[in-house]
């Protein structure tokens, strides 16, 4: 049989779809994991270099082999298991921390010709996924049975609930704007002006939340060294705390990435002239991304951490009403203004 | 009642971004990082390092076993024993400094009549188990006998405050 009598058998024709989208979810997968690979390297140059140091430098050229080095240390270590602990769930939470944080890239559009699932609700989608992280977060706690994992756990999962609320709503002044909740639209809607511009408090609270969503500093308050060791990751070791570890970065370029697609354009440049869009959309949305992603790691290189107390006052007292009134304000300049 | 210059201060941020900006600014300036092993500090006449007995020129050695040394020692880390050699001269047959005891305090040096004991301008002599770094006489003068030129050139410039 010659290749096109084996592409035409019925087993075949079954198979090849499926096997078609899980070539395109693994080209999505492996770079990820390498951009989130190389964003614990740019972190620690970055970090280094604000303060006056000048980060890994020894692995290879300029240290560029850092993350593998890091990665395959963490792979011979042992995997520690508690001896109280809940072994089941024990294991399973870093999982549940990891996975959420690529499962969102389906409905992410990285250029013009959409996601790899290019679904009405990406928005709601998005957000939907991107709180399951949390489960994660509380499993590994409790299961640890550990009184800082436990509190670093409750502590994260009050944070991300809470700032869910106040970026839900900056997320929905955006889709009124837009008018829809598809990823792609909201993108194609700014062609014009970024959301950015208009809404500009709306992104800043936007930025601000998603720090204290994915638990960076300066909110890093489920990690607070000096008051719980580690964070709810303390009896981790191995691949279950480096998943743990991929988890955060992965969701730190998901929520880049996000905060590119509702303020910033998306793969869109910033003006519409020919020579700007001669440069491919992918690399426009890749720039923005790290745009933002250096904004994380300049925040963590800058400022202390927040007061818990603080942080709460900060999500519920001000951001809360702030977002409510603007989303109101949005509505009532888009029905009699416009 | 805050005043409202105050609350536009905080609701601006405009702190925080001044502060981000000189964190910012930092980034740029020239890094202090010194890269080690290829980069060192420089070197200093009166540094106190790895310690090396002295020969003479006639390659003599030049401790007398006065035990100054060993009495002056505040971690107690130099051991001697002395007996006249063949030709009379008082000599010994054994000198220990434990370099895990040591301080590196240089009173040794500063007791030696006759400067056989000295601290010598290297550092760099880590080793991986404990038993290497008890030194013996015979590590010392090689000790001596490696690092002389340095030695004598730290000694002639320390000289005139002595």
């Amino acid at each position: 049989m010659d290749l096109q009598q084996i592409l035409n058998l019925p087993e075949v024709q079954l198979i090849l779809p499926v096997l078609q989208t899980v070539i395109s979810i693994l080209l999505m997968i492996f770079p990820l994991i390498i951009c989130v690979a190389y964003l614990t390297y740019a972190e620690r140059k970055v970090i280094g270099y604000m303060q006056l140091r000048v980060g890994p430098n020894r692995v290879g050229p300029f240290g560029l082999l850092q993350p593998f080095a890091d990665a395959l240390k963490l792979m011979f270590k042992e995997i520690a298991l508690p001896k109280k602990s809940n072994k089941v769930v024990f294991l399973i939470a870093p999982l549940m921390v990891f996975v959420p944080a690529f499962l969102a890239w389906a409905v992410i559009p990285v250029n013009g010709n959409g996601a790899l699932a290019n679904i009405n609700l990406g928005v709601l989608y998005l957000l939907a996924v991107s709180s399951l992280g949390v489960y994660g977060i509380l499993m590994a706690g409790w299961a640890s049975n550990s009184k800082y994992a436990f509190l670093a756990a409750v502590r994260s999962g009050a944070q991300m609930v809470s700032y869910e609320v106040s970026m839900g709503l900056t997320i929905l002044s955006v889709i009124l704007m837009a008018g829809s909740m598809n990823l792609s639209e909201i993108v194609l809607a700014q062609k014009d002006m970024w959301y950015a511009i208009p809404a500009f408090p709306m992104f800043v609270i936007f930025i601000i939340s998603i720090l204290a969503e994915t638990n960076r500093a300066p909110f890093d308050l489920p990690e607070a060294e000096a008051e719980l060791v580690a964070g709810y990751n303390v009896e981790y070791s191995s691949m279950p705390f480096a998943l743990f570890f991929l988890g955060e970065y992965a969701n730190m370029i998901l929520m880049s990435a996000m905060a590119v697609l509702l303020f910033l354009g998306g793969w869109l440049p910033p003006v519409d002239v020919a020579w700007l869009n001669w440069i491919p959309g992918f690399v426009w949305f890749v720039v923005k991304v790290c745009a933002i992603l250096f904004i994380f790691l300049w925040a963590r290189a800058a400022l202390p951490r927040f007061r818990y107390d603080q942080l709460m006052r900060l999500g519920w007292k001000v951001f809360l009403p702030f977002s409510l009134i603007w989303l109101v304000l949005t509505a009532f300049v888009l029905k009699f203004m416009s | 009642m805050m005043n409202w210059k105050m609350l536009l201060r905080r609701y601006l941020m405009l702190d925080i971004l001044k502060g981000m900006g000189l964190v910012f600014k930092n980034m740029l300036r020239p890094k202090v990082t010194q890269m080690y092993p290829e980069e060192k500090n420089p070197e200093l006449h009166r540094f106190r390092g790895e310690h090396a007995l002295r020969r003479y020129p006639n390659g003599e050695e030049r401790c007398i076993a006065c035990k100054l040394c060993e009495a002056v020692c505040p971690a107690q880390a130099i051991i001697i024993e002395a007996e006249p050699r063949e030709d009379g001269s008082r000599r010994t047959t054994r000198y220990d400094i434990d370099m895990v005891k040591c301080i590196y305090c240089g009173l040794c040096e500063e007791a030696c009549p006759v400067d056989a004991i000295v601290e010598g301008p290297n550092f760099e002599f880590a080793e991986l188990e404990r038993k290497d770094l008890y030194y013996t006489k015979e590590k010392l003068l090689e000790n001596g006998d490696k690092w002389e030129v340095k030695i004598a050139e730290r000694l002639r410039k320390d000289a005139p405050y002595r």
